[in-house]
């Protein structure tokens, strides 16, 4: 008999995916890179709301991250336009160096 | 096979998130994300959720990522150097992380016994697909939340051409 996996263990991956993401947010100096890291923690709230739709027998849990997806999507789209915009204007990435919304 | 599923694929996810932390070329970090996500399609689809699992390789890993990894290289970005910023993040943003995983796994682990345990496929059977039972309730009881949804996609794509246009 193979052991089967607790909902338990679904839930410390995501929780260990978000904690890398959190401290991955704060390290990182690259404005695209932190960008990925958000990215990584929205991925890791999605494997919550999975595990727990899987738990419940529902699937209100799945659509509630089809829509996190679809957000998700916009945010991307529009968070790497305000990139460019920012390399236009400062000709840098670095996190340190943009810190006045004016010229 | 749920656990090798489950083991294999948790410690890919993992590995790769470490290694999008640890990287200093941000293109070596989108692509380790791209392991993090097909990883992640892995553990829905063995979740029961097919559709997900599907849309997260199309939109995901597919879509977005591209979209990282177009700005990356059309920004030309390097490799990133550490400041006296990242500094204060690595005495304060390293403790306060691991304070979180601790807090949210300990909330797990003695809720261990209530949460039940996993099967492969879910609960569904050959009759209904989880397609099927995601459309129902996405267009029957859902449908407004779905329409308003294309809105936000809309002002998403004017948005995003209005900011990333040449200034004249």
């Amino acid at each position: 008999m193979i052991p089967a996996v607790p909902i338990a263990g679904y839930l410390v991956l995501a929780a260990l995916l978000f904690s890398i993401g959190v401290g991955a947010f704060l390290i990182k100096r690259n404005i695209i890179s932190i960008f990925m890291s958000i990215e990584l923690m929205l991925n890791a709230v999605n494997l919550t709301f999975v595990a727990f739709a899987h738990m419940w027998n529902r699937v209100q849990g799945q659509i509630f991250v089809f829509f996190v997806m679809v957000v998700a999507a916009a945010e991307a789209a529009v968070g790497l336009a305000i990139i460019i915009a920012i390399f236009r204007a400062r000709k840098t990435l670095n996190v340190d160096q943009i810190n006045l919304m004016k010229l | 096979m749920q656990l090798a599923l489950f083991l294999i694929f948790g410690v890919l996810a993992v590995a790769g998130a470490i290694n999008l932390l640890l990287q200093r070329h941000p293109i070596n970090s989108a692509l380790s994300l791209v392991v993090v996500m097909m990883s992640l399609a892995v553990l829905y689809f063995s979740l029961g959720a097919e559709f997900l699992a599907a849309a997260q390789v199309i939109v995901y890993s597919g879509a977005i990522m591209v979209l990282f990894v177009f700005v990356i290289m059309l920004l030309n970005a390097g490799e990133e150097e550490r400041t006296t910023g990242s500094k204060a993040a690595y005495i304060a943003g390293f403790p306060g992380a691991a304070a979180i995983f601790c807090l949210l796994s300990f909330v797990f682990l003695s809720e261990r016994g209530n949460l039940g345990f996993a099967h492969l496929g879910g609960h569904l059977n050959a009759a209904v697909s989880n397609i099927s039972e995601i459309s129902t309730v996405l267009f029957r009881d859902l449908l407004l939340p779905f329409e308003v949804t294309s809105i936000l996609i809309l002002v998403a794509i004017l948005g995003a051409v209005v900011l990333a246009r040449k200034e004249q």
